[in-house]
């Protein structure tokens, strides 16, 4: 059964500079942003001033989907972050787009004994606006909701 | 190239080490070591010596060293190679002495990981082992990083929890003869499933504990090394290899490419491959780790590993014996002495002198992974010099 997330009282929060100011901050406008090589077109994550793969300076980030699968995952039980009461789901999720490309995250809406790998999850934003501090949309995923054809399949767990 | 020899090792209790600090551990595992040398050592005769340390919590490495051990007159060098540390500052000793420069070097290593509290260790030196920018706000603390690779290792491989468990059983009881083993006590598989999780899929006793340590070998040319012992050891092979550091682009998260490309150096140095391996220490840092590490070592083809722990092979009475020193896992980790104090394991189970003495083994390999994922060192020692 799904368990529905509540927004934590603080979090550690990054300070955006320099190639990475679109991915903490796409989710204003509700885009996850993941950089991408104009030379030979393969994402690249995290944001880098050249590509890893072919060393070009030609790369800018662009929006995906914010769709993927669960690479793999795991659920800390043990309260190391004072913000982050356990249990809580730490997930890789191989993007839609590109599966070699992985965003590294917290799995919310789930109950953590649910979670499988190949999971199909989905993008939403968490705004955080620290004072003194810069404002950044972390990126959070849960599971995509099943469709109504899917789940009404025989012999399929609703 | 010349061939280098082994001739000397000690290391320190690895414990929570509350009374003593780095410039006091040094020292007596240097001592330790001078007191193994079969005809003796004279201090004046190390001419370089090579420390790694992963933190420091006595002041800058090298100076400690110089000062603690009466060492002012010879070049110091601080290794810092992640958990590869201890391999690593073997590995560049090993070349000064193999290249000619150095006839007798000094290799120290040594950390005190509970110098910090438990509560707040993972946050000083987690900091250390990845990206904390990018990781913290989402919750990687660092157990998290080895249990991103257990859970999809678990997943393809069909290796069970329970394997895992066994790992953990192995390691603990090959501790009990050990005096330098921090947890001297025997667990069951029933106890290490029920024990408190950590990060899914490891409980309590799939993860090594905190230590403090200081262990020290000496590398002398081949020129020289009967001045010293009749009965040296071979540093046959060395090798270091590299990975992403972070998750994101890693290819396959059920091998570690790092120690497949260490220990293919290595054992192309050594003119062997794994079925020649007698004896292992293996950085089971977590207990699905070492499982892992069967296969990216060779000991086992890939999926293999459950089979392997399932036969028994890699226990005492086994036919390729690994971690009888008791492991990371149960003789504990301070991270710049762990892969030194394997060497130091591995000399004394060559020389017929250990606690867990195998019948007359010829290669020994140690091994370790970290950063958190991103480097292994692979070190092969020999009874044989060609």
């Amino acid at each position: 059964m799904a368990q529905t997330y509540t927004r934590p009282d603080f979090r550690l929060t990054p300070t955006p500079e320099g190639d990475d100011v679109a991915f903490w901050t796409g989710g204003e406008d509700d885009r996850l942003m993941v950089h991408r090589c104009r030379s030979c077109e393969q994402y690249f994550h995290p944001p880098a001033p050249a590509c890893f793969r072919c060393r070009s300076r030609d790369v800018a980030s662009e929006p995906v989907s914010g769709r993927g699968r669960v690479a793999t995952f795991t659920v800390n039980r043990q309260p190391w972050l004072p913000t982050l009461p356990p249990p809580y789901v730490i997930v890789l999720v191989e993007l839609e787009e590109q599966p070699d490309v992985r965003i590294f995250s917290q799995l919310v809406d789930v109950d953590p004994a649910e979670v499988r790998i190949g999971d199909e999850v989905e993008v939403f934003f968490e705004h955080w606006a620290p004072e003194g501090g810069t404002e950044v949309w972390l990126p959070l995923f849960r599971p995509v909701p099943p469709s109504v054809d899917a789940a009404t399949v025989p012999g399929e767990e609703a | 190239m010349r061939r280098v020899a082994m001739v000397g090792a000690g290391m320190t209790e690895f414990k929570e080490h509350f009374d003593l600090g780095i410039k006091e551990l040094v020292p007596m595992a240097v001592s330790e070591m001078a007191a193994s040398v079969d005809k003796g050592l004279d201090r004046s005769d190390i001419e370089a010596a090579w420390f790694g340390e992963l933190t420091t919590s006595d002041g800058f490495p090298a100076g400690i060293l110089a000062d603690s051990c009466g060492l002012l007159d010879i070049p110091v060098t601080r290794v810092e190679n992640a958990c590869a540390t201890g391999n690593d500052a073997v590995r560049n000793a090993m070349y000064a002495v193999a290249s000619g420069i150095v006839d007798v070097a000094l290799v120290v290593g040594a950390d005190k990981v509970r110098e910090s509290s438990s509560r707040s260790t993972f946050w000083e030196w987690a900091a250390l082992t990845r990206d904390v920018a990018w990781d913290y706000p989402l919750g990687l603390v660092a157990p998290a990083n080895f249990a991103l690779h257990a859970a999809r290792y678990l997943h393809e491989s069909g290796a069970t929890r329970e394997h895992m468990a066994m790992v953990a059983v192995k390691n603990h009881r090959h501790a009990l003869t050990n005096p330098k083993a921090q947890l001297r006590f025997e667990i069951t598989v029933e106890q290490v499933l029920r024990a408190p999780t950590v990060v899914e899929p490891f409980g309590l006793y799939d993860c090594t504990p905190q230590s403090d340590g200081a262990a020290a070998v000496l590398l002398v040319s081949e020129e020289v090394a009967d001045r010293y012992t009749d009965r040296p050891v071979w540093v046959r092979g060395v090798g270091l290899g590299l990975d992403r550091v972070m998750h994101q682009h890693k290819q396959d998260m059920t091998s570690f490419p790092p120690t497949v490309k260490a220990a293919r150096a290595a054992y192309a140095m050594a003119g062997i491959g794994p079925a020649d391996i007698d004896v292992a220490e293996v950085h089971d840092c977590f207990s699905a780790v070492e499982l892992i590490s069967y296969e990216d070592l060779g000991f086992c083809d890939r999926f293999g590993a459950a089979a392997l722990v399932e036969s028994g092979a890699t226990t005492f009475e086994g036919s390729r014996p690994v971690n009888l020193s008791g492991g990371l896992k149960a003789k504990g980790h301070p991270p710049g002495a762990t892969g030194v104090s394997q060497n130091v394991e591995l000399f004394e189970q060559l020389r017929g002198d250990a606690h867990n003495q195998l019948d007359t083994p010829t290669y020994a390999l140690a091994h370790n992974i970290g950063g958190p994922t991103a480097v292994s060192a692979v070190t092969i020692l020999s009874t044989e010099k060609d």
